[in-house]
């Protein structure tokens, strides 16, 4: 499927992944995210339920410490 | 006198081509810029590396309102990029920093909670504010803050600080803005350890990059 993650288009060999295996298939290693799908916040227990279909936007901000 | 020129085409601040000013023009329009921000509140969440720097800058171009949130004392470990003297050490920095900044201007209001923040006291204590600058130590705590703010105020301004640590790369420090309200400013990559200690000069880098967006934004609201 095609999506656009953190604004670049991306060609994504599975169908309906949810937020979580989509963060796994990327291999994002970063232990804590905030993630939107179509501008919709999806917090940390929501992200195993929703999918990401084709032609989503989502986006996804790493955050690490330091301040 | 520079006062009495007029710029012809200029509409006013409040522009989305005010950041293009030059020096010249900006301080044309300087009592103007005053009078914009005047009635605006800001939030500042954390007042470490990140928050004194951010607020001691907003202080001193005439931000006239202000809400600080920290739970922590001065330690002289902070001393080394904290908006913070000597004299401070063990005392709140909550209430430290709202000294610092009356020293620079003592006509601003300053609402300090001495608190660590959660979801539930987010709501009640940044209300009111126009912009939320989060400047949090821990990555948790970046992510409960950005989490609350986007469900409690869609629309409402969040600029983070995140990837300050270390030294050099200055190249690689940028500000973008991640989608409606939330911008980021810092590297995004440089986490806090041993090796990479969180230091004055880049931490003030990323914490004035964050004061300057905050003045771009109040002026367009």
């Amino acid at each position: 499927m095609n999506i656009i993650l953190n604004n670049t288009p991306e060609s994504i060999e599975a169908e309906g992944l949810s937020v979580n295996e989509l963060i796994r298939y990327k291999n994002f290693t970063f232990r804590l995210l905030v993630t939107k799908v179509n501008d919709q916040l999806v917090r940390t227990d929501e992200r195993d339920n929703v999918i990401v279909n084709e032609g989503d936007n989502v986006q996804i901000l790493h955050l690490i410490s330091g301040g | 006198m520079v006062e009495n020129e007029t710029i012809e085409g200029f509409q006013g601040i409040g522009q989305a081509d005010f950041v293009y000013l030059s020096h010249k023009k900006l301080a044309v329009y300087w009592s103007e810029i005053k009078e914009k921000i005047s009635d605006k509140v800001i939030g500042i969440a954390g007042c470490g590396g990140l928050g004194s720097n951010a607020a001691m800058a907003l202080a001193r171009v005439g931000i006239k309102h202000f809400v600080l949130v920290d739970f922590d004392l001065i330690d002289e470990s902070n001393l080394n990029r904290q908006y913070f003297f000597r004299h401070q050490l063990g005392k709140k920095k909550v209430h430290e920093l709202a000294v610092n900044m009356l020293a620079v201007n003592p006509d601003i209001h300053i609402q300090c909670h001495d608190t660590r923040l959660e979801p539930e006291s987010v709501q009640q204590i940044f209300n009111q504010c126009h912009l939320i600058i989060e400047a949090f130590d821990t990555a948790e705590a970046k992510q409960m803050l950005a989490e609350t703010v986007i469900s409690l105020w869609p629309g409402k301004p969040l600029i983070m600080g995140i990837g300050m640590a270390g030294v050099g790369g200055y190249g690689l420090i940028k500000q973008v803005q991640w989608d409606g309200q939330v911008y980021v400013c810092g590297d995004l990559i440089t986490e806090i350890a041993e090796n990479e200690p969180p230091l004055a000069p880049r931490v003030g880098i990323v914490a004035n990059m964050q004061a300057n967006l905050a003045l771009e934004l109040l002026l367009k609201l």
